[in-house]
């Protein structure tokens, strides 16, 4: 790690958590380098996680940071958001965090359009509890819980955040860093919700079931299945099938729930003076 | 110099008013009977005082929300009844551990379940208490009066802020939607009470050292003090540290601040009990019917006094066992089956016989049925 991105991170409390081959380094590495990139403040920044492998993220970084419960961070997070609309608020959050048990709160976050930007690292699987299926572990797939197959059908979770209101939506990969960090970098960027989606590996409880069981491998199973949001919308559905659609799939201008607010107040400020 | 004001309020408005007073800023909340009126003023009201309002998208969110933003240093609340106080459990154990100020209104209707929402009850006196998973510091309390609700909101805020611990204020049905004359005191009376800063710059900042108090020194988020909270046990520097040793301090530190400070959030009045014989150990709107049954039964010459509880956890123990001495028979009168009736039972250990009085139909005590219980314990030794 070079020295200008050590700044982000408290050195102290590393190594990390992570086994072998997660790629969950790699996510947050993007996230400082966007971090970075827009010189944002460290002091004026805040991270929000649930619970989980990805959750334990923000816990290594420098920032103001608060690891909440399961399936909650953006609750807590719009908490901050509303009270000190002026902080940069960050979610971080692993597929089961925000597609099951949180799934309710990501929709409504999104369509509050709160400016929040979410980083959803998904693995596939819930890494922390021992690798149980979550709702993106692709069906067919092998989990503990699942030792005949994923019966359920997977969810894409960037479809569900962009119907339900948000700025911006896209999903990246660990492989494809540069990209992703780009994405992040926009997320970051943009007033309003922002949600990426970044496919990480977790060999030890994804991939050693699903013939996938070193990080390495994993990183090639991204490099083989992506699909660019582009060509993707000329292929047929059958061909894309077991595939990666990566890119942006939103990226607009919509009113932001904080400025909503602030403007509603204003423009109502004589019904509010019947102090 | 303000002049008292006397206003005729609503329990759910007195709370909004107080906490206005008490210096709320942030509220998150979700529709649900007989709780609404808090929101539906607040939405208001909260602007108007410089604060914000949010409805969010579930109980759950709104318990969260409210701790956020307490985190950024602005004064939250929360309000609910029934099974959205059930849905909250989680996240309040969460402000628990991590001693985040917050107040939560439950105005308590009969359950379990969907039961009857519009209809009074008393019936999560053990859920305040216990309804979170784990040992953990909480406050409640349970007001008798619209005024004395008031009174609560504000003391509720304090209580919080100087001991950084969720504070349950659980009114029923019946003082949430019931109006009553209440007294505003002047400004300059109402004494507030603010979480304590960080004595230190950020570098030499421990977010969870013992000063001496249990009661650690709380920084905002966004003023340059950037530190870690995590519902995982923790040391003193706020990272998770799941030693033994460190969870036995962490542990005893957070209940014990709840011991050494009774004096913050003790909260009983006494009527009646110098001679009593016979005592009735009350909280919430019960007390107000059974005030009305004790003065009747004095005047008929039977020695009765009252012992009301209305910060009802941590319970007034101490307290209670002095009294127990002194008097043959207690008697609690509850809407529900027996709640607080076990923790009195428990305190007063054989000293005195502890009988309840026990309405779980959804309506209120009147007088009489008081009187009559009364009546029944005096027996023939009169």
């Amino acid at each position: 790690m070079n020295d200008k991105l050590k700044a982000y991170f408290r050195t102290d409390h590393l190594p990390h958590i992570w086994c072998p081959g997660c790629g969950n380094g790699i996510v947050t590495a993007a996230i400082v380098r966007a971090i970075d990139d827009l010189g944002w403040s460290k002091d004026d920044t805040v991270f929000v996680s649930g619970i989980g492998c990805s959750s334990r993220a923000p816990g290594y970084l420098d920032f103001n940071t608060l690891h909440t419960t399961h399936g909650r961070a953006l609750v807590f997070a719009t908490g901050v958001k509303v009270a000190r609309p002026d902080l940069n608020v960050i979610v971080i959050t692993g597929d089961g965090d925000a597609s099951a048990i949180g799934g309710n709160h990501l929709i409504h976050a999104a369509r509050r359009n709160i400016d929040i930007t979410t980083i959803c690292f998904n693995n596939n699987i819930y890494g922390m509890t021992g690798g149980q299926y979550s709702p993106l572990s692709p069906t067919d797939s092998f989990a503990s819980t699942a030792p005949y197959g994923n019966a359920d059908r997977t969810f894409d979770l960037c479809r569900l955040v962009e119907a339900a209101g948000a700025s911006y939506v896209a999903r990246g990969t660990t492989y494809h860093v540069t990209p992703l960090t780009n994405m992040i970098r926009r997320g970051l960027e943009k007033k309003g919700f922002s949600f990426v989606e970044a496919m990480t590996a977790c060999p030890v409880y994804f991939g050693r079931r699903n013939k996938l069981p070193t990080g390495v491998d994993l990183l090639n199973w991204q490099r083989d299945n992506a699909v660019p949001v582009s060509r993707a919308a000329k292929m047929e559905p059958e061909e894309l099938a077991g595939k990666i659609v990566i890119g942006t799939f939103l990226d607009v201008e919509m009113p932001e729930y904080t400025e909503t607010y602030e403007r509603l107040l204003k423009e109502h400020a004589a019904d509010r003076s019947g102090e | 110099m303000g002049e008292t004001t006397r206003r005729l309020m609503q329990g759910n408005e007195a709370i909004v008013e107080a906490a206005l007073v008490a210096g709320c800023r942030f509220f998150a909340g979700y529709p649900i009977t007989p709780s609404t009126e808090i929101a539906e003023l607040l939405a208001a009201r909260l602007p108007q005082a410089g604060g914000r309002f949010i409805q969010m998208e579930d109980e759950i969110a709104s318990m969260g929300a409210a701790i956020g933003a307490s985190l950024t240093g602005t004064k939250s609340m929360t309000a609910t009844s029934g099974p959205g106080f059930s849905l909250k459990q989680e996240n309040l154990g969460f402000a628990s551990l991590t001693e985040v100020p917050v107040v939560v209104v439950n105005v308590q209707r009969m359950g379990p379940s969907t039961g009857m929402p519009t209809a009074p009850s008393q019936g999560d006196i053990m859920q305040a208490r216990w309804g979170t998973h784990g040992d953990h510091p909480v406050v409640a309390m349970a007001p008798a009066s619209v005024g004395e609700t008031y009174e609560a909101t504000i003391k509720a805020f304090n209580i919080s802020e100087a001991l950084r611990v969720p504070v349950v204020i659980l009114l029923d049905e019946v003082i949430g939607h019931m109006r009553e004359g209440v007294e505003i005191p002047r400004a300059e009376d109402i004494q507030l009470l603010e979480r304590k800063g960080p004595s230190t710059g950020p570098a030499d900042h421990l977010p969870y050292a013992d000063d001496g108090t249990g009661v650690p020194e709380m920084a905002p988020f966004g003023t340059g003090y950037r530190y870690h909270v995590t519902g995982l046990f923790h040391d003193e520097t706020g990272f998770p540290d799941m030693s033994n040793a460190t969870a036995d301090t962490l542990m005893r530190r957070i209940m014990g601040k709840m011991e050494r400070h009774r004096d913050v959030y003790e909260w009983t009045e006494t009527t009646d009990t110098e001679d009593a014989e016979v005592l009735l150990v009350t909280y919430g709107s019960p007390a107000q019917a059974a005030r009305s049954a004790i003065r009747r039964a004095r005047r008929e010459g039977m020695k009765v006094g009252e012992f009301r509880v209305v910060t009802v956890w941590p319970f007034p123990e101490e307290r209670l066992r002095q009294l127990a001495g002194g008097v043959r028979e207690i008697i609690v009168p509850e809407m529900n089956l027996g709640q607080l009736r076990l923790e009195v039972e428990r305190v007063v250990a054989g000293r005195a016989r502890v009988s309840g009085i026990n309405r779980t139909d959804g309506d209120i005590f009147k007088p009489d049925e008081i009187y009559a219980g009364i009546r029944e314990v005096y027996g023939g030794e009169r």
